[in-house]
């Protein structure tokens, strides 16, 4: 490659996080470390039913019990969770009823990452609910959705005006007894989003939910339930973005989607937490359970692009559990500089029929190390399940690394399961007949990866592909060389 | 759980008490290094135990149906009729022959024949008495060892040694021929080296069976080391009873340019556990794995690869097929690791599983891990059962529903078998494989 285009590269490279800025806000926290007493300061502070505190102690006590897991292709210091806060909230005096009663610094915060919150200035049809640290501090369009019947607002409010719902369906696909980081959520988790859709109710917009951690040693430990009742429809986006610091930060938020009969649920994540430095100084490390339950003729599509946090260990995952069910996963992964991701999902074939598609495309660049991890589990029950994946990836420079790691387990002869990976490079020939097109050699990289990422892309709702690409290209050019 | 330690398993403590109470007996005694050696593996045996449930290397492993089998050598072969030993040649198939019962090397059963020159074979007891020092590179305790390893090493009764000097061509294969007889409650813990100079070429068959339906296990060890530009063939054939469970690891170095090819059919055994790790040392080092499992019943097969592509320019081909009947599970795991630096390394690994009834189970982890750019890697993996379209094809050409069924299934497995370079070996499975998948009917005019 000619040295301009390795100048160019090297600019590139050195772009900044573009998100990684500090609100000066005024927080609320709780001191360091975990104890029975803490969870019950975060559950005093929310005004939480009783049922709501037993069940966070009890996972508390059943987090003592656990030992955080070592199986993943990733490396770390151990954490020590003692030293985490595991609650910061924006002080507000009351709790706003509008938008006009909101810190206009947070408001300012959001404008500034590009989410609008002031309805006006909506980008057509997205409904958004903010999460600042700890809590939720704005959620648009309720009355609009409330006329259709659905439930938009933060968790923390549907504790309050819909307790019945909330106990009904917590931990009902995420058990606190799941794992490690699951339980330690649901013992701290302090607000996140809730989604209910009625029966037979397309929801008639996106429903965003956008992340931003700002407090400094903090855990974000938010946790989010979308329930869609029989043959409703729901798409859910989610982005996130944390400031620049040379510590590490812990996310471990838990995701539990429920798809009754008919009904279907999109989820989509554009991920982009703090990656940490090109030293591998900093960033989040995002530990996240994310899992979908459907019944009989649902369907729970999960889109993702992670580009963001210095490690991910994220499984989002579909239990396939009513006949005819159908689960997706599409995933981009992109490890640039240190990051590390250890992530895929699992399909898990319990009814009749039930098909499942994985796409997985993942890129690594400078020393980042990339692994998809799956598992396609087809009960005995699972009679005609179906499953394809197809998981490629892409390497670019010769520090970093690619990993597979499928796990197939198949008990129904009538299943049919497929795996299929490749391994590539961005090759000299492809970027020299872009080049000779006239393109850069950024461009020309970006082409390709974006080709790479079609498949995934396109399940994207418009704006968030656009972002996405965007993101990506922020994160890798420059990493050819 | 009890804040109490826990008791240790028994048959760990039995093992270990066994091998204080035998060791002055083992081959080799009195040889310091191997003394050491034993010590040493014991110790890892005791620190390491058995894999225990949640080992992700054992996740498809029943290690307890394997503990409880697992048993101290015997003292001495038990009697095996030389009718068995002769069912076992592959007809039309001129080899020098070793055999081995219960763990021991049987001279009056073997039929070694004139070796040509540079060429050494011998039991590994009565080399450790006469040649110790040409052996001891090759007896080590593997990084990572786990317990059925440290065992092997720790308890090696016997095996067998192959040596191939510099540019000698062994031409006549070498069929090393394991037994059991109706011995009970005796593991045999056997391990073979096989080392093969520079431009040397081999071949070697490994045939399993059980006389007797011992409800006993073996733990093998084979060590396999190829100088630059050597070649071996390696046929691993596990025909046993079945009551008999199978522990065998086989670790193969490869220097530049050589070439090793490993054959391994399962066909008989309660439990069989495989394992084979290759090292790729040298440029242009090829590998070629390839598989076959077909069982039925309450049989389970657990085959695990790790080829590790240490330099630049090596190749790897892997491709293991089941077929699984009855109650039967079978599983791989392979892994390919491309080093850093490791750079135009092609490697592919491909793993089918066809599933034939109700409860049979197939688990498939075909796995890479990747540390340089310039590298053609792809890896495939699939489960199914029989294809619609392909049977409703048959039958209209007139042939019934069961035998078009078979026919299938053999075209699946014979997939691999047909990669055999030795035609009496490849012709006598394929004929096994009709028997039991045509249980008895004449399909030699179709096949």
């Amino acid at each position: 490659m000619s040295s301009r285009s390795q100048q160019n590269i090297d600019a590139l490279l050195k772009r900044r996080y573009e998100a990684g800025f500090v609100t000066e806000v005024e927080e609320e926290t709780v001191p360091p470390g975990l104890n029975e007493d803490i969870i019950r300061l975060i559950s005093a502070k929310k005004e939480e039913p009783e049922f709501l505190l037993e069940w966070r102690l009890k996972a508390y006590r059943h987090w003592l019990t656990m030992r955080e897991p070592r199986w993943a292709h990733v490396r770390y210091e151990p954490i020590d969770y003692q030293a985490i806060r595991y609650y910061a909230a924006p002080k507000q005096k009351e709790r706003p009823k509008s938008l006009e009663e909101v810190d206009p610094k947070l408001l300012e915060t959001y404008e500034k990452l590009g989410i609008p919150l002031r309805e006006q200035e909506r980008l057509a049809g997205v409904a958004v609910d903010a999460v600042f640290d700890s809590v939720s501090v704005a959620t648009t369009f309720k009355e609009k959705l409330a006329e259709h019947g659905v439930i938009f607002c933060s968790f923390s409010e549907a504790v309050r005006e819909h307790p019945d719902l909330v106990e009904k369906y917590l931990g009902s696909v995420v058990p606190y007894t799941d794992n490690f980081f699951a339980a330690l959520n649901s013992a701290v988790f302090s607000d996140g989003s809730f989604v209910y859709v009625p029966p037979g109710v397309r929801c008639p917009m996106e429903l965003s939910t956008y992340f931003r951690i700002n407090a400094a040693n903090t855990g974000q430990f938010e946790r989010t339930l979308i329930v869609a009742d029989e043959g409703s429809y729901v798409s859910y986006l989610e982005g996130c973005t944390a400031p620049m610091r040379d510590e590490n930060q812990l996310h471990a938020a838990v995701v539990e989607l429920v798809a009754l009969k008919g009904a279907e649920i999109k989820y989509s994540t554009v991920q982009n937490w703090y990656p940490g430095d090109e030293e591998g100084r900093g960033g989040i490390y995002n530990f996240v359970t994310k899992r979908g339950l459907c019944a009989e003729d649902a369907k729970i599509s999960w889109t993702q692009v992670e580009t963001g946090s210095a490690i991910t260990w994220k499984y989002p995952s579909v239990i396939l559990e009513g006949d005819n069910s159908v689960g997706e996963f599409y995933s981009v992964a992109l490890t640039n500089n240190r990051q590390q991701a250890d992530t895929g999902t699992k399909m898990v074939h319990i009814g009749k029929n039930t098909r499942s598609t994985i796409i997985s495309k993942g890129i690594s660049a400078g020393r980042g190390q990339n692994a998809y991890r799956g598992l396609v589990r087809v009960a005995k029950s699972a009679e005609g399940a179906r499953n394809y994946t197809q998981c490629d990836s892409l390497l670019i420079g010769d520090r970093c690394g690619a990993h597979t790691f499928p796990y197939i387990e198949v008990r129904n002869r009538t299943a049919q399961v497929e795996h299929e990976a490749t391994t590539s490079k961005i090759s000299e020939d492809q970027l020299f007949y872009l080049m000779q097109r006239g393109l850069s050699a950024e461009d020309a990289v970006s082409m390709i990866v974006n080709g790479f990422c079609k498949e995934v892309f396109k399940e994207l709702p418009m704006e968030f592909a656009v972002e996405a690409q965007k993101l990506l290209g922020v994160s890798l050019e420059g990493a050819v060389g | 759980m009890s804040a109490q330690p826990q008791p240790r398993p028994d048959p760990a403590e039995r093992l270990a008490a066994a091998f204080r109470e035998r060791r002055a007996r083992l081959p080799g005694a009195g040889l310091a290094w191997l003394e050491a050696l034993r010590e040493q593996a014991l110790e890892r045996f005791r620190a390491a135990g058995l894999p225990a449930r949640g080992d992700e290397d054992w996740k498809y492993t029943d290690v307890r149906a394997l503990a409880r089998r697992l048993a101290p050598p015997a003292a001495g072969p038990g009697p095996v009729a030389e009718d068995a030993v002769r069912a076992l040649a592959f007809e039309g198939l001129e080899a020098h022959r070793i055999v081995l019962v219960d763990g021991f090397l049987v001279p009056g059963l073997s039929a070694l024949g004139a070796l040509p020159e540079g060429v050494t074979v011998m039991g590994l007891a009565e080399a450790l008495a006469r040649e110790p020092q040409a052996l001891a590179p090759w007896l080590r305790l593997p990084e990572g060892a786990d317990g059925f390893t440290a065992l092997n090493l720790a308890f090696m009764t016997d095996g067998v040694w192959l040596r191939v000097a510099d540019g000698v061509a062994l031409e006549r294969p070498l069929q090393i021929v394991h037994l059991r007889s109706a011995a009970p409650e005796a593991g045999a813990h056997l391990r073979h080296v096989l080392t093969l100079g520079a431009g040397a070429r081999a071949t070697v068959i490994e045939t399993h069976a059980a006389t007797a339906e011992a409800d006993v296990l073996d733990n093998l060890g084979c060590t396999v080391a190829l100088a630059a530009g050597a070649a071996l063939d390696h046929y691993v054939v596990r025909e046993s009873g079945a009551g008999l469970c199978h522990v065998g690891r086989i670790d193969v170095r490869q220097e530049a340019g050589s070439r090793y090819v490993s054959h391994n059919v399962t066909l008989g055994g309660r439990l069989t556990r495989s394992a084979i790790q290759v090292e790729l040392a040298g440029e242009g080092a090829e590998t070629h794995l390839y598989g076959a499992y077909v069982v039925g019943g309450r049989q389970q097969v657990d085959n695990h690869t790790r080829i590790e592509h240490r330099t630049a320019g090596a190749v790897s081909r892997e491709l293991y097929k089941g077929v699984l009947d009855g109650r039967a599970r079978g599983a791989f795991t392979g892994r390919v690791v491309v080093h850093p630096g490791a750079q135009r390394t092609d490697a592919e690994q491909a793993n089918h599983n066809l599933l034939l009834s109700e409860d049979a189970e197939a688990d498939s982890r075909p796995q890479l891990e990747i540390y340089a750019d310039d590298v053609k890697c792809s890896h495939g993996s699939t489960v199914g059962e029989l294809d619609e379209t392909s049977l409703f094809y048959l039958r209209s050409r007139g042939i019934d529903a069961e035998l078009a069924r078979s026919l299938l299934v053999y075209a699946f497995a014979s997939d691999v078998l047909e990669r055999m370079a030795l035609e009496p070996v490849r012709v006598q499975l394929e004929r096994r494989l009709t028997a039991v998948l045509l249980a008895g009917r004449e399909a030699e005019g179709v096949i």
